[in-house]
């Protein structure tokens, strides 16, 4: 589905992205993880054209999308949930559904509008109790439910969530998770998932990429970077560094 | 017919293509990062792991050697600390000292699984009994295919080497299906059947994975023939895995190499240059998903060229001609490469000789000579000198028109080449260079 090959990232003289190449296909659930600083945003946020990269290629469903403006991508089925999760506080949860689809506003009229807010309300039961309210008074759950809420609602087929737990205490992770894994198996989304929490991310995705200062060091399924010494022990806190390195 | 890992073995090419950069790049950042060996390379050529941007830049990079292995001994090329390693293995050493190759807990999974695709790939399944005949010790033969077998479910009977009487008791009474050693041990097999009068018919054996040394068409033939199954080959070597880089199907039109785990390239073996696709040289092979031992461009000494065309069976990845050949076998006469193969292959086209011939080279007023010595039969001796003379002219046209050198040919009485240890000396090389 996202074939990106030899991406080049930089922020000003800062390299930050060296030749990163990821795929993602169909159906599945890819894992980014890293380090802090080690450019899992800068990764997403190539993709979705937020920072594009300098050079490189990034085919979406057999289109290159580098270099287009991000609500172009965003039009053709790419979504990303920032981290921070960056909802509108001071409007309501309906009113921040709204705004979600607003590339598809336009054109689309107000019955099938209600459509999509009441499917997003059917997945997210607690958003419809909630809707009323002012998105800065939820709990961080829920308001991390109302950005993927929000995203859903431009239909991606391909959404990129970034570090969905940060902030979150170890319970409410859980369900946040647990959603992101419905959100593959009830909506057949296509996820690419940054995480500091590599644990709780390699057990829900496929596979994953390990990238450690704007370079992937690694690709292979979730079970075998699991079995990975060197990302047990940098990124799943189980083993102490040995002295010989 | 079953594939183990459809996913990866029937990859369509632009799928296989990716994963093989990003791996590929993931590989050369973690050797940069944690072997010297790579490290100084690179950095002696001035260059970056990301300069590579595609399959087709690594021929950029230099090989790693047999040589440079050994001189890594044991554990300089290792890409992880020891205490990540769960498994060495070695080679046998017999020229010089081995090489030394570990394995990570994800390696040996990888292992397994590869070998469960060859085992599928002949047409194993779990109604086999698997009777492995490869030393279970240092070297990675047994190991690799015990794991695959037992991966599949398939009951394995680990009789190792050795003990050939026993091996075909065990054959018959444990009622093996699936027999797995080196081709030549299964001729040796047949011979001992044969004095022990038991007859192969009588067996469940049906199907043979030969491997761990280049063997004939003609070997299969008379292996298939004697032994009443299907015999198939499968290569791998250690510095790269061990038993699992490439196999036959069922279709035995060569060898499929997983391309999701490896990267072929074929060179001259005199220039180190790559060849044009298709062109047979030297096979070269990087890792792509190895842990503890990841190869750059390692150079195999196996001569063989790459066919991408798809199989019947499916598989999309890339197949590799049967290999009967290695570098160090190979001559060059006047500047053309030529593989005692080629002329086992004439041999066998004419009658009254027999496979067994000896390679002359010398040089005359500056020039290479190719004189090949060949056995002929009884009969052909007794016979007339015309129908000598004229069988002689055929074979050296023949065998000239084959090679694209001129050769010269002399017919000899049976048993007359040297032989050393049952193993006739190929190749005579009497040049000062
Ligand atoms: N806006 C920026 N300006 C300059 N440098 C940045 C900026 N954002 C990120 N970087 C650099 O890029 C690197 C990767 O950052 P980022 O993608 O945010 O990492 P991660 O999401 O993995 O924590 C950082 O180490 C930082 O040096
Ligand atoms: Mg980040
Ligand atoms: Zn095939």
């Amino acid at each position: 589905m996202l074939r990106i090959k030899n991406i080049n990232t930089y922020y000003g003289k800062v390299h930050a992205l060296k030749n990163v190449s990821i795929h993602v296909n169909v159906g599945e659930i890819v894992a980014l993880i890293g380090a802090n600083g080690a450019g899992k945003t800068t990764v997403l946020n190539s993709i979705s054209g937020i920072t594009p990269p300098r050079e490189g290629e990034a085919i979406f469903k057999g289109v290159n999308i580098l270099g287009l403006p991000t609500d172009q991508i965003v039009k053709m089925g790419i979504s990303q949930i920032p981290e921070g999760r960056q909802i509108f506080a001071p409007l309501t949860v309906s009113t921040n559904l709204e705004l979600g689809a607003y590339h598809r506003y336009s054109r689309k009229n107000k019955s099938s509008l209600k459509k999509d807010i009441e499917d997003v309300f059917s997945f997210f039961p607690i958003l419809r109790e909630r809707r009323n309210q002012i998105a800065g008074t939820l709990s961080g759950g829920e308001q991390q439910m109302l950005a993927i809420g929000r995203a859903l609602m431009s239909k991606p087929s391909l959404l990129l969530l970034d570090e969905p737990s940060m902030g979150l205490a170890p319970m409410i992770s859980k369900d946040i998770f647990r959603m992101i894994s419905r959100l593959k198996d009830e909506l057949k989304t296509t996820i690419l998932i940054v995480e500091q929490n590599a644990k709780a991310a390699l057990q829900l995705a496929d596979r994953g990429y390990v990238i450690e200062t704007g370079k992937i060091i690694m690709e292979e399924s979730s079970k075998g970077l699991l079995n990975n010494k060197e990302v047990q022990r940098a990124y799943l806190g189980k083993e102490k560094k040995e002295i010989w390195e | 017919m079953n594939i183990w890992d459809k996913d990866y073995e029937c990859m369509p090419r632009e799928d296989i293509e990716q994963l093989q950069l990003e791996r590929l790049q993931s590989t050369l950042n973690r050797v940069y990062k944690n072997v010297q060996f790579y490290r100084k390379i690179f950095d002696k050529l001035n260059v970056l792991p990301e300069d590579i941007q595609s399959i087709q830049d690594l021929s950029n990079l230099p090989f790693t050697t047999k040589d440079d292995l050994r001189d890594s001994y044991p554990y300089d090329m290792f890409a992880v600390s020891l205490r990540e390693v769960v498994r060495l293995h070695s080679t046998s050493g017999m020229t010089g000292k081995p090489i030394v190759v570990g394995y990570t807990k994800n390696d040996l999974k990888n292992w397994s699984n590869l070998a469960a695709r060859i085992l599928t790939a002949g047409g194993v399944t779990k109604d086999d009994m698997v009777q492995i005949a490869f030393a279970y010790g240092l070297l990675t033969g047994a190991f690799g295919i015990h794991y695959g077998a037992e991966k599949i479910g398939a009951s394995v009977i680990p009789t190792s080497s050795g003990h050939t009487e026993k091996q075909i008791i065990i054959m018959k009474d444990y009622k093996t299906t699936t027999l797995v050693c080196t081709p030549s041990y299964a001729l040796r097999i047949a011979d001992t059947m044969v004095n022990m009068e038991i007859d192969p018919k009588t067996l469940n054996l049906r199907l043979g994975l030969f491997g761990g040394e280049p063997w004939s068409e003609n070997m299969r033939k008379e292996i298939e023939g004697r032994l009443y199954i299907d015999a198939l080959d499968n290569y791998g070597l250690s510095e790269v895995i061990g038993p699992g880089v490439a196999a036959e199907c069922q279709y035995k039109d060569g060898l499929h190499l997983f391309e999701d785990h490896f990267i072929p390239e074929i060179i001259d073996p005199s220039t180190g240059n790559l060849l044009p696709p298709g062109e047979k040289g030297e096979l070269v092979i990087t890792t792509l998903t190895k842990e503890a031992f990841p190869m750059i461009r390692f150079r195999t000494g196996d001569i063989t060229k790459l066919n991408w065309r798809q199989c019947d069976c499916g598989r999309t990845c890339v197949r590799i001609e049967k290999i009967m050949e290695r570098t160090d076998n190979m001559l060059i006469i006047k500047g053309v490469s030529v593989f005692p193969s080629q002329i086992e292959l004439v041999l066998y086209e004419f009658e009254g000789c027999e496979p067994h011939f000896q390679l002359v080279v010398d040089r005359k007023d500056r020039m290479d000579v190719l004189e090949v010595l060949v056995e002929v039969s009884e009969r052909i001796f007794f016979d007339e000198m015309k129908k000598q003379r004229r069988l002689l002219e055929n074979i050296k046209e023949r065998l000239s028109s084959v090679l694209g050198v001129n050769v010269d040919v002399k017919l000899v009485e049976p048993q007359s080449i040297e032989r050393d240890l049952n193993k006739y000396k190929r190749i005579i090389d009497k040049r000062v260079i």
